[in-house]
């Protein structure tokens, strides 16, 4: 495998249309929020969107995902199908996980998506024990670590980086640095702003990517991955990117000013990467709007589907508080 | 796997001996078994349990960890879930506080948030209890703390046969579980019945019966308070004594059985006494059993303060055979 | 007016033993009531003077019914408390007042907290033995009434002076029979089981037994069933208890409750004490002073509710076999059919021995027919052992 990102037609199409996906998914979302169909929290993943897209690409089957509170990208771009997620989005017994886990926890077996983890850095040590067993067990597989700026504030990081390197894990850690933890800018709560630099530290490769160009973090993940399976060393990817939207729903964005997400948003991964394919002529004209057609018709689907979803009975609340045996 | 040669077991051995030859048996039968902790391969392991496993079994399977508790047991929830069966070793429960949102916020909810996608078999094993002369934050016991957690089981074995056999069916278990070993137990020595080679892990046990009172324990306590039951003898009050063995899942029909039977029932715990396991027990027989009672209920508990360093001082924080006694005999024979 | 039986409403004062400053000590009989199940006598928990009498002779008063007050000797202060109560008492008292109002007049040694302290499992017991726990010094923790002194206290109560002559209502005792019997048959699933026993060695050392004896002191077989089916209870006391709310307690001692069939019909099975403790002798005087006192109306309320199990046995002029129906909140009736003679093959001939039939009727929800084969097996082979008896 090559890292070079095969710049055919169809491919460039599909990471536009992967990337649209969660944006159009992620719009539905907040309608039913506001319509009290989808209660809780709800981190959107507004701007980040090029991020999971560019990784996912690089991902095989066999490998495996830790995922962050603000999944909802990284599920529908490693493949999750859209009707299940929505289905937890509704807490209905047909979600990914029967509405037991909510927009936060998503988790998917058959493609390995380890949830869905909403204690910042938290999931950082669960990716050594997936690499882990991968490798005791002699499977190719790298764990794709997804996490944020603000875990490296978090011991687990240091933890985690450190054991990766001492027992030569097979992990990408993937830091989608969208500048903020929740309202704390990174330059007021690291010392180091500089996370290639950190994971360096812990002598771990890495490389510095614009999160918002979604060539250029597939292009970097490919690489990165080739390496980790040739090496079995872990690799760090810093995804600069920026959120949108508010952290969740219910957030003033006192932090931040007006001009500074409208400066963003011109950069933003889709307006962008749509602009260049129709610069280049990759992208012939009125085939955008045809896919987001073809996108807002799944994403009718997924609604429906989940909308036609039986609740849990309550019966079963205590189903799984201990499980009776380990699934295949 | 090569089929392992065995020495034939002998019928004496110490708690920390059966530790060990369980953990033996666990890697032999299973090659996705391996351990993790600090200090368990090179040094030996803090308490010595895993002494010479390292040497026997490689560096793959024996694995000395950072002091970075958060990590390796979250590094042991991640490969249970990914096909593995970790046993986690943490040197003692107060270090587990390290771990805890590992425990907590994963181990214990991934199961439940994923709607049945993923299991943690896990097994932690750690050192708990007082009598060391370790002071603060090496002696406390938070077993009970721990047993407040839906998901998790519990299990204190105190027996030397509860040592040698309770992590085999731990193993077998899809949920994470919890061994806790008190120190005071290690160098102790007992006999197992060779014709044994399993124990069930959800099941209370009266290791001594009696008519007169019912004195509930577990751990480490448990041989103060079969000692406190022989001075009662003595007197002409026979005690009963049950060893809980778990404290979740807890064996709330053994209890009563005990208490319906004697009538009068004292928790001996040497854990603090406000929000303790004495405290859920107490309740589930007032619940479950207040018409059947002939006394008030009462603990014999770890005094609340943390666990001082002069031996003096630490003695009289723990729960003593002679206070055991004395709280049944006000119970059976108020002066 | 003391609940002297489960289904028992109310009672009519029909005699006063005593008179008002007279001393009275606890287990005395103060009083006499008829009840459905015939006259009782009424017991006193309390040591004391008589201060107050508060019911008629003749008048029908609802069970906890302040009947009389008892006073301490010279506490002017419980006098009148006793008097200012006796006006409340007119009025028909629920029985959950009663207690207290009895125990106000109580003279007060020590300055006793607002509550009586009982134990839980103490005030269950005392329930059952319509036990009055105002009479019963408290020996638990703060000086609570338990479980034993509710049992001593129960035991006492039936080891007073003898009793007065009365008349039964044989249709009354028809209806009360009638509610437990049907009680019985509505709320225990009874299972059966019977086993039949060579008596030639029993009947053979029972001749020999009373030969040297007059015939006052002569024992009948009867007393050998009656020692054996309580012996036997040692084994099971599973079968030996109550079943009430939903629980089985087993009972500490074993008080059989001997039927006694009345001249006239109705059935009255009052309580032997401590049956496996007693000698044959003793029993069979028990025996015979329950039966006579049975049928002329003269037991006692502590003898109808204290017994543990019940035994039946048929006699001569019986049938074969009897299968009972439990006294409920019991758990296990034992019944012993005529003894008749029948061919028993004795090694691997034929003789004629005297066989009995021994039944048991036992509740379900208590215990399964193993534990009760075990039971009758342990009955059968105490009866082949009668000196040991």
């Amino acid at each position: 495998m090559t890292h070079k990102v095969h710049l055919d037609h169809d491919h460039l199409r599909h990471l536009l249309k992967a990337m649209i996906r969660i944006r159009r998914f992620e719009a539905k979302c907040v309608e039913l929020y506001q319509a009290q169909k989808i209660l809780g929290f709800l981190h959107l993943y507004d701007g980040e969107e090029a991020v999971s897209v560019g990784v996912m690409e690089a991902l095989e089957p066999q490998d495996a995902v830790i995922a962050t509170y603000r999944e909802h990208g990284q599920a529908l771009a490693r493949g999750v199908d859209p009707g299940c997620l929505m289905g937890e989005m509704l807490g209905k017994l047909n979600g990914c996980c029967r509405g037991r886990g909510g927009s936060m926890h998503f988790f998917h077996r058959e493609h390995r998506f380890y949830g869905g983890n909403a204690i910042v850095g938290g999931g950082l040590p669960l990716a050594l024990g997936v690499a882990l067993a991968d490798k005791m067990q002699g499977r190719r597989a790298v764990t794709a670590c997804f996490f944020g700026d603000g875990a490296a504030e978090e011991g687990e990081f240091h933890e985690t980086l450190n054991f990766a390197k001492l027992w030569r894990l097979p992990i990408l850690f993937i830091c989608e640095n969208n500048l903020y933890a929740m309202g704390m800018a990174v330059e007021r709560a690291e010392a180091d702003t500089d996370f290639v630099h950190k994971a360096s530290s812990y002598r771990i490769e890495g490389e510095r990517v614009d999160g918002m160009d979604v060539v250029a973090v597939e292009s970097a993940a490919r690489k990165a991955i080739e390496k980790i399976r040739a090496t079995s060393d872990p690799f760090f990817l810093e995804c600069r990117t920026y959120r949108f939207r508010a952290h969740s729903m219910f957030d003033a964005q006192l932090y931040r000013s007006k001009e500074e997400v409208e400066a963003w948003r011109k950069k933003g991964p889709i307006v962008r990467f749509q602009a260049w394919l129709e610069e280049n002529h990759l992208i012939k004209p009125g085939e955008v709007l045809e896919m987001e057609k073809a996108i807002d018709a799944e994403v009718a689907r997924a609604v429906a589907f989940a909308e036609a979803g039986p609740l849990e009975p309550v019966s079963d609340v205590e189903r799984f508080v201990t499980m009776e045996d380990i699934p295949a | 796997m090569n089929a392992p040669q065995e020495p034939p077991s002998p019928l004496r051995l110490t708690y920390r001996e059966a530790c060990k030859q369980a953990l033996r048996q666990a890697l032999h039968a299973d090659p996705r078994v391996f351990l993790m902790g600090e200090d368990i391969g090179r040094y030996g392991g803090c308490y010595a349990v895993t002494k010479g496993l390292l040497e026997e079994f490689g560096e793959d399977r024996i694995r000395d960890t950072p002091l970075s508790e958060s990590a390796f047991v979250g590094a042991g929830i991640g490969a249970a879930m990914a096909g593995m069966r970790p046993i986690v070793e943490i040197m003692t429960v107060n270090f587990s506080l390290l771990a805890l949102d590992q425990i907590l916020n994963n181990a214990v909810t991934i199961p439940y948030m994923s709607g049945g996608q993923f299991a943690v078999p896990l097994v932690i094993r750690m050192a708990t209890g007082g009598g060391r002369r370790v002071a603060a934050q090496h002696s406390h016991s938070l077993e009970g703390w721990y047993a407040h957690i839906p998901g998790l089981r519990i299990l204190t074995p105190a027996m030397v046969e509860d040592a040698r056999f309770m992590l085999i069916a731990a193993l077998k278990d899809p949920n994470p579980t919890l061994i806790f070993e008190h120190v005071m137990l290690y160098n102790m020595e007992g006999d197992i019945d060779p014709a044994i080679t399993c124990v069930d892990m959800d099941q209370a046990k009266v290791r001594r019966a009696g008519a007169d009172v019912s004195l509930i324990t577990y751990g480490g306590s448990l041989f103060k308070t079969l000692d406190a039951a022989e001075r009662l003898s003595k007197e002409g009050v026979e005690a009963e004594v049950v060893d809980l063995r778990a404290l979740r899942p807890l064996d709330t029909k053994t209890i009563l059985e005990s208490v319906v039977k004697t009538r009068r029932c004292i928790i001996i715990d040497e854990a603090w006494r406000s929000g303790s396991i004495a405290a859920e027990i107490g309740m589930r027989i007032a619940e479950e059993a207040f018409f059947e009672l002939d006394a008030p209920l009462r603990r014999v508990c770890g005094r609340e303060v943390p666990m001082p360093y002069a031996a003096h001082l630490e003695d009289a924080c723990l729960p003593q055979s002679e206070a055991i006694a004395a709280a049944a005999l006000d119970l059976v024979r108020p002066s | 007016m003391p609940a002297l039986g489960a289904d028992m409403e109310a009672g009519t004062l029909v005699e006063w033993c005593v008179k008002l400053g007279d001393h009275v000590k606890s287990g005395d009989v103060i009083a006499v009531v008829e009840t459905q199940k015939g006259a009782i006598e009424v017991e006193i928990f309390a040591d004391g003077v008589v201060s107050n009498i508060l019911v008629p002779v003749g008048e029908r008063v609802p069970v906890g019914t302040v009947l009389a007050r008892i006073g301490g000797a010279g506490a002017a202060e419980a006098t009148s408390a006793a008097e200012t109560l006796a006006v409340a008492a007119r009025t028909p008292p629920s029985p959950a007042r009663a207690a207290p109002e009895f125990r106000r007049a109580q003279p007060s040694a020590a300055p006793q907290a607002s509550r009586l302290k009982v134990t839980p499992v103490a005030r269950r017991r005392a329930a059952a033995f319509r036990l009055d726990l105002a009479g019963i010094r408290g020996s638990g923790v703060e000086g609570a009434i338990r479980l034993a002194d509710v049992e001593a206290a129960a035991s006492k109560a039936s080891t007073a002076p003898p009793a007065v002559k009365r008349g039964l209502d044989l249709s009354e005792m028809r209806k009360a029979i009638a509610a437990a019997m049907s009680r019985s048959k509505r709320e225990i699933p009874h299972y059966y089981l019977s086993e039949t026993v060579d008596l030639h060695a029993a009947l053979a050392w029972l001749e020999r037994f009373n030969a040297e004896k007059e015939p006052i002191d002569r024992v009948l077989p009867a007393v050998l069933f009656l020692k054996a089916a309580a012996l036997a209870l040692r084994e099971q006391p599973k079968l030996n208890g109550f079943y009430e709310n939903g629980t089985f307690a087993a009972a500490e001692a074993v008080h059989v409750g001997w039927a006694v069939a009345l001249r006239g019909g109705g059935l009255i099975a009052p309580a032997i004490l401590n049956a496996d403790k007693k000698s044959l002798a003793e029993l069979m005087s028990s025996m015979r002073d329950l039966v006579e006192r049975a049928r002329r109306g003269g037991l006692r309320g502590s003898e109808l509710m204290s017994p543990t199990v019940t035994v039946t046995n048929v006699g001569d002029r019986g049938a074969e076999t009897v299968t009972g129906v439990i006294y409920p909140p019991q758990v296990a009736l034992v019944g012993f059919g005529r003894v008749v003679m029948r061919p028993w093959v004795v090694d691997e001939r034929i003789e004629s021995r005297p066989i009995v039939s021994i039944s048991l009727a036992a509740d379900h929800r208590v215990t399964d027919g193993h534990l009760g084969g075990l039971y009758l097996a342990a009955v059968a082979r105490l009866l082949q052992e009668p000196e040991r008896l």
